[in-house]
This record gives structure tokens, sequence and C-alpha cells, in this order.
């Protein structure tokens, strides 16, 4: 599929033809901090972001998602019975994602798509209706280690174009065939806007610094990573919140209850967080996770043991960096799967 | 300063553990991003040697001494200690099971604050020098003076100095912040019951539930805490704005008449809300109505957990 051109001042015309057929969503600027917003144009689109501050998760999987709706009257002859609240009413593009993100949800598409008996119905109809147009990231952040988690700067999985600023244009690289019907009116890029979108490349991956080892952590046992003294020291001063599982683009906990007031009812799903003791406490009053070790070590033995040892080695996260960012107390993930590695 | 303040905390740290005073020493070692220095806890002298002292110790740690059962030495300015004085009054932590190592803050720095001064760019490292921090990005580096981005409860700051002590680091220092505390809540006064029913919204809608202003108050102890109830439910776990509401001003509630002011809540909120709008109010109306400064003295009752005959009656009786 050929690679093509935008030059940035015609980006305008092309994000307001996307409208009508798409609601277009990007990253917008405000107070130094990038957020996802609604769009009717390229005005306040920002491609001179690192990432934004929440994950772009919600998309997918709203932190309050309505399942199933009920009237609670179990005298009324429709009462008690769950009915399907509508699927997603439009079909979206999302613009400006970066590609950590969006190998972040084709990871979770493994996890909420196992098998046809194991489909969450809510997640699959969300991802079938969006487009994803992806910015690679030409100045990665400091904090950034996606190179060593399976993604890059660059990476390509998870997108339906690929989108690289090349200042004045952008090239716009068709991954899937819905994105190529998007870009097909466009104008083929030339041989030398592509030669510098591998220059570019190959200095966005190089200015990574941060490598992560996990070639240890991958070949022993489970119990063996499990039983490490350094669980015994990291847990110490985690504040159990939730904010590392929140803004993380591959975290997927979630907590289901029912809500009734007067006659209406409903069946709704919210994110949860394994750092909560509440999140595995039984009804019988057991906790197999009673302790704050056993919390802090499940957060990552689970992205960086059990997700690759049950997903043939495919890692539970891309590097993004969010969670060091946002860890009130400094719990860098970096340092710990040092330690993990060791 | 800060320097200096680092080489004797970890001295001193280094002969506690030796003469085996303490099991371990609870202070901070360097943040791996800039502006966020890490609680620690250091086991030997090896690791005492990790220990340090700046403008970015913003966490609260006497809330890491709750349900410990060896003896701590911990670092502590004027607001930590007072939390250990609340949390010793109210059978938290064990008297004889802490060894406060007491110095006078010099106020924490918001990193926000700083990073809204150079305009979102990247900041890569922030370094003290007296009284400025040397901020450097990628392409540029600039000066500001620490007291232009303190914490907004750092300004208002009415108890620098440790109230407690076991050995003192560094010397007393004045005892204020120099803002006036009675002015924080004065915006909240003058509104009108809409309109602060506006400003309260207008505060938490940001908020994602984390819970880091819960979990790192060193008030919220509670096993069960009231959002994690269920029979009954108090509070709902969705983002319905009413749940979000619910959750903040039924915690500020339970923080009335022993709320410090640390500012740790607003320090650990990954969204930057502005956590202690709430806070702020219920210290002052306690101050005024109750004469009561929490955390000043071991042995004082909360007076919100006492019953006195002239307890004022103004906010109950018309």
């Amino acid at each position: 599929m050929g690679e093509k051109i935008l030059t940035k001042d015609k980006l305008d015309e092309f994000i307001k033809g996307l409208t009508s057929e798409y609601s277009v969503y990007g990253p917008t600027v405000s107070g130094g901090e990038a957020r996802w917003s609604r769009i009717e144009d390229a005005g306040k689109l920002s491609f001179d972001f690192s990432n934004t501050s929440l994950s772009p998760k919600s998309f997918f999987f709203p932190q309050t998602e309505c399942m199933l709706e009920f009237k609670n009257d179990p005298r009324d002859k429709e009462g008690l019975i769950m009915k399907e609240v509508p699927p997603l009413d439009e079909r979206r593009v999302i613009v400006n994602m970066r590609p950590c993100d969006a190998r972040a949800f084709k990871i979770l598409d493994r996890i909420f798509y196992r098998d046809d008996d194991a489909r969450d119905v809510y997640w699959l109809d969300k991802r079938e209706k969006t487009i994803i147009i992806g910015l690679a990231c030409n100045n990665p952040c400091s904090t950034c280690f996606c190179t060593s988690v399976g993604s890059g700067p660059f990476d390509e999985g998870g997108v339906d174009i690929l989108c690289v600023d090349l200042g004045e244009k952008l090239v716009l690289r068709p991954v899937s065939e819905r994105g190529d019907a998007l870009v097909k009116g466009l104008e083929d890029a030339s041989a030398e806007d592509l030669s510098q979108v591998s220059a570019l490349k190959e200095k966005a991956e190089g200015a990574i610094e941060n490598k992560i080892e996990m070639d240890n952590i991958l070949s022993r046992e489970v119990l063996e990573v499990y039983e490490l003294p350094l669980w015994d020291r990291i847990h110490e001063t985690c504040l159990n919140c939730g904010a590392c599982t929140f803004y993380c683009p591959t975290c997927h906990c979630f907590d289901i209850q029912d809500e009734t007031q007067g006659d209406y009812g409903r069946r709704v799903r919210n994110w949860d967080t394994c750092m909560s003791w509440l999140f595995t406490q039984h009804a019988s009053g057991h906790n197999p996770r009673g302790t704050k070790k056993d919390r802090v070590r499940q957060r990552f033995m689970h992205k960086f043991k059990y997700i690759p040892f049950k997903l043939e080695g495919i890692i539970g996260c891309v590097g993004c960096g969010r969670c060091i960012k946002v860890c009130p107390v400094n719990i860098d993930v970096r340092e710990v799967v040092k330690q993990m590695n060791e | 300063m800060e320097v200096k303040i680092t080489q004797q905390i970890r001295e001193a740290a280094k002969r506690l553990l030796k003469e085996g005073k303490v099991d371990c020493v609870l202070g901070y070692r360097k943040g791996t991003i800039p502006m966020v220095d890490a609680p620690y806890f250091a086991y030997t002298e090896e690791e005492a040697d990790n220990l340090i002292w700046s403008s970015f110790c913003t966490k609260n740690l006497a809330n890491f001494l709750i349900g410990r059962k060896d003896k701590v030495a911990v670092v502590a300015q004027g607001c930590v200690s007072r939390s250990i004085v609340g949390l010793i009054n109210e059978n938290q932590v064990k008297r004889e099971n802490v060894y406060i190592l007491g110095l006078c803050s010099p106020g924490m720095v918001d990193k926000r604050k700083v990073e809204a001064r150079v305009g979102g760019k990247e900041i890569l490292e922030v370094v003290e020098e007296g009284e400025e921090l040397v901020v450097k990005g990628r392409d540029f580096e600039e000066r500001i003076p620490r007291r232009e981005v303190k914490r907004d409860n750092c300004y208002t700051c009415v108890q620098r100095n440790p109230v407690i002590y076991d050995e003192m680091i560094g010397e007393m220092g004045e005892e204020t912040g120099g803002g006036d505390i009675d002015k924080v809540a004065a915006p909240w006064e003058k509104l009108s019951a809409d309109e602060r029913w506006e400003a309260f919204r207008e505060t938490f809608k940001e908020c994602i539930r984390c819970y880091a202003c819960r979990n790192a108050c060193p008030l919220c102890y509670c096993t069960e805490c009231f959002v994690d109830e269920s029979r009954p439910q108090w509070c709902g776990k969705t983002q319905d704005e009413a749940d979000v509401l619910t959750f903040h001003i039924l915690r500020a509630f339970h923080c009335a008449g022993r709320c410090v002011d640390c500012g740790a809540c607003e320090s650990a909120c990954p969204m930057g809300i502005k956590v202690r709008v709430l806070t702020s109010k219920i210290e002052k109306d306690i101050r005024k109505l109750y004469g009561y400064k929490p955390g000043m003295e071991i042995g004082a009752v909360a007076p919100l957990s006492l019953y006195k005959p002239n307890d004022p009656e103004e906010f109950i009786t018309p």
C-alpha cells in the first residue's frame, strides 16, 4: 500500500472531510497538558505533544460503562429482565494516537477477545467502529522505553495509518485496508519524503536511552520470579492507589455492579485496580492478595511474566512511561524490571 | 542548605542503625525523574547513603509508620511531626516505636508550577542552587526562584518547625511560611451556596477515583474505607458526578479537626486537583469555632471526638 503526502495547509480540509462521515477525535493542548477531544477541524489538533496525560483507553474501555438495563420492579411484566444497551452509534477516527498506545490496544484485543467463546462485545464493538491514525514520535520522551517491550516510536502494530510529521507536510502510510481507503485520494509521497521518514525513524529509535532487559524474567520459572527478595522491599512505600493502573494503556481490570434508583436499574462496568485490597476480596472474607506485597508484586508479574507466559511472549507493557510520571512515590517500573531480571 | 541537611541525615541514620537504636530509617531518596523524590526505608548503613533532603519531599512520611511493628527513625518537618502526634493520639503509632529526626521545613516545591513556568516543555533535570532552581530541558535552561513555585500550603504554613523530636537535624527556623492561612478559605466564604456548589463541582470534575489523595493521607488508615463498603453502599463506584463528589466531601469531613494541611493529598493527585479547597475551609472552621490546631500535643483530643458543655452551637441552633 502506497505512502501518501498531505501538506499541513491541506490538513484542515482533510479533517473536515472526515467529519462528514466520522466523529473525529484528537489531542489538544491546554495548560501544558494534552487531552483527547472531539475535533471538527485541524484548528486545535496538536502535533507537538509528547503524549496525552490519560491514555486513549477510554475510547474502547470507558471508565464507567453501562452494559445492561432493567426495570427494577418485580411486579412488572418486563421487570428485572436485563436488556442490552444500544451499541456505539457513531463511526470514529482517532487522529494522532501515539504508536505505543495503539500497540497497547492490539495487545488488549488478545485479552478482550481470547477466542469465539470469550468475546467482550463492548470492547469489540468500539474497536470495530474506530479507525486509528497513529502519529510517529520524532522526539521520544525521557521516560519512554517502548523499544525494549516490542513497540517503538514508529511502530505500526495497532494503527490503520501511520502519520509521520516532516514539518511542513505529513507522510501517511496506510497499514490496513480501511486506512488505505481513507487516504486513497491523496498525492503519492516521493522517494525523498520516504527517505526523510527513514532518517527520522532511525534518529527516534536511537534517542531512546532507556533499555530494559527481560531475558531472565522470560526464561525463568514463574515461581522463581515470584519468590525474588525484591518484592519484600518494593511494596513498602507504595500507596496502593490506582494511579498507575488508571493511566496505563494496557491495564484492563474491571468491576461489575448493579445499581438501582427507584424503578430504574442498570448493570455497570467500572475500571478497577489490582492495587485495591477489595479487588480480590472474597465473599467468605478470605483475600488471596491480602498484603500490599502481594498486590504490588501482582502488577509487575502480570505485565512482565504472566501475560508473556500466556500470550506467546507478548509483553503486557508498551513502555509509554505514564506510570513513571504519575506515581506519587516514584516507584519506577524500569527499576523494578531491572531487579526482576537480576 | 539542602546538602548540609542531607549529610546530617545520613550521619544520624548511620549512627542510629549502627547502635541498633532503630531497625530502619524512613526518609527520601532521589527520584528517577525530576522533582519527585521518593519515600525510602534505609535498613543498613550502606543504604543510609541514599537518603537525601530536598525541596521535592512532598509526601507525608507519617503515612508509612502505620501498621509497622519495628522501630523506625523518621525524618519529620513541622507538618509531618504534627501528623505523627495525631497518629499517636489516635493509637495508630506508638511513641516508643518512632525516633523522630526533626527539621525545619524549607517549604516544598510544587512541580506543576515549575512545569507551567517552562510552558509544559519536557524537563530533564532540576538542580537546587541556594534559593534558585536550575531547570534544564533538551534545549533550554531556566533559573526560577524557589519561593515563587512553592506548594500552596507551604506559603501559609503555620508550623515549619517540628512540634516533637528526638533529635534535631539542622537549626530551628522561622515558624511560619509568611502567608495568611485565613485567606486560603476566604474565597469560599464570599460565595453563595449555589456558587460554592459550582466551584466544588468545577474543582473535582477531573477526578478519576484513583484514591491517591486518600492513600497519601496519614489520617486515612481505616482498614475498610467507606467507599469500599457495600452493605450498605454509601457511595457508588461509577464516575457519576454524585458519586465522585460524595467521596470527596465525606473524606474531607472525616478529616475535620484532624487535618494538619500537609498538602500530601494535593501533591499525590495525578490530575493536579486542588484537593485542599475543601480541607482549608474545614480547618479554618475548626480553628475558629473550637480554637483547636490538630497535632500540636500528645494527649489532646480532637474536638469532634469530644463533647464539652460549652462547645459552640451557632452552626446547629439558629
